[in-house]
């Protein structure tokens, strides 16, 4: 059995004007599927060296499942906590109480922490994630992390929700303004995924 | 290339410059604390600054001679190591494929035993210390994605149309 890739929760252009059609079909069906065929041959690759027991083959291949993974599942994340905008879930108050509230006793206010959040975006130095995670699981302690290239969030942590700081995430519309897309992606946040994530961890969304 | 040199570069110049002042001030205070800090920042920005000077120095127009084959002492060189000019592209076009997120792919030279070869770098770290850099091919999205989405390997067989061997041959001897 192996990985396929998800289909979109929306249509391609739903998330318009903050993500144009051309950039999600791009994404989508490129980028994404690209990780899932990458780590479909990891995984093919690593089964066969199971087989004959070939360990050096073994670990050559934990970067490749490394990367390809954590692409198909940071992929995976982020189309699901997007919605379009003007949508209910995109109103963090009446979708969101319980985040909200973390949110607000974390950082003093909504806009203290999309601030604080932009900045740790914008500190990424190459290519990679920003993340609101919930600490060691559901219902516990905030925190802002970014992650380098495709690496995933730390196993115990719940990636309450994700933006891609690939350029290929933006470049095509903003070009190299990256403020641009950040401030245009909390028109398209999904607060009630959001939600869910943080007071119930998340579905294993790249089970077979 | 307007982007990538008016906005990329130069931001990577700004905030070098930047970083550099803090660090001055740093040392004036002597606060240690303050200057290792600022290193991640200094790698970063002055790599991008230094990455894309040597770039576009290893870049030209067709019509002044890029994608001309290198000569003398580098053609050997490549020859020797890889067999022929087209396996060391062949070879480079592998490694820039290679690259799980931002960085560059470099031919360089050993500075003890002057031998050469294909060493790739995340990111904006530059090629310092016992490696000299001789070619430098951007792999970050933004260097090609307008022209080229996600198709990558069309760019990294492209620019070899556009690569300035005379620079080459002049880094390496």
């Amino acid at each position: 059995m192996s990985h396929t890739l998800p289909p979109l929760p929306y249509a391609y252009d739903a998330l318009e004007p903050v993500i144009s059609k051309q950039i999600m079909e791009l994404h989508h069906q490129k980028h994404h599927q690209t990780y899932v065929n990458n780590l479909n041959a990891a995984l093919s690759s690593q089964a066969g060296a199971t087989q004959s027991n070939d360990v050096p083959t073994l670990i050559s291949l934990q970067q490749k499942i490394r990367f390809n993974g954590g692409g198909h599942i940071n992929h995976s994340l982020f189309w699901k906590n997007l919605t379009p905008p003007g949508t209910p879930g995109n109103d963090l108050a009446s979708a969101a109480p319980s985040l909200k509230e973390a949110i607000v006793s974390h950082w003093g206010s909504e806009d203290a922490f999309k601030k604080a959040f932009g900045a740790a975006l914008l500190g990424i130095q190459g290519s990679g994630w920003g993340w609101l995670v919930s600490t060691g699981g559901p219902n516990s302690r905030l925190d802002i992390t970014t992650t380098k290239d495709q690496d995933p969030v730390s196993a115990e942590d719940v990636p309450v929700f994700g933006v891609d700081m690939w350029e290929h995430a933006y470049y095509l519309q903003y070009l190299n303004n990256k403020a641009g897309y950040i401030e245009g992606i909390w028109n398209i946040i999904n607060w009630s995924e959001a939600e869910k994530r943080y007071t119930a961890g998340v579905e294993n969304l790249v089970k077979l | 290339m307007e982007l990538h040199h008016k906005n990329h570069h130069n931001t990577y110049v700004n905030s070098y410059n930047t970083a550099v002042e803090q660090l001055q001030e740093a040392q004036h205070k002597g606060d240690i604390a303050a200057q290792i800090s600022l290193k991640p920042a200094i790698n970063f920005h002055g790599g991008g600054h230094l990455n894309h000077t040597l770039f576009w120095e290893n870049l030209a127009p067709k019509s002044a001679g890029g994608g001309e084959p290198p000569s003398g002492a580098l053609a050997k060189a490549i020859d020797e190591t890889y067999g022929s000019l087209g396996e060391f592209q062949n070879k480079v076009n592998t490694a820039l494929a290679g690259i799980q997120g931002s960085g560059w792919a470099w031919l360089v030279k050993d500075k003890q035993t002057g031998q050469i070869s294909i060493r790739t770098y995340a990111n904006q770290d530059p090629v310092v210390g016992q490696f000299e850099p001789l070619l430098g091919i951007d792999a970050w999205e933004h260097a090609y994605y307008l022209d080229y989405q996600n198709r990558k390997a069309e760019y990294f067989k492209a620019i070899w149309e556009v690569i300035n061997w005379k620079t080459v041959e002049k880094r390496f001897s």
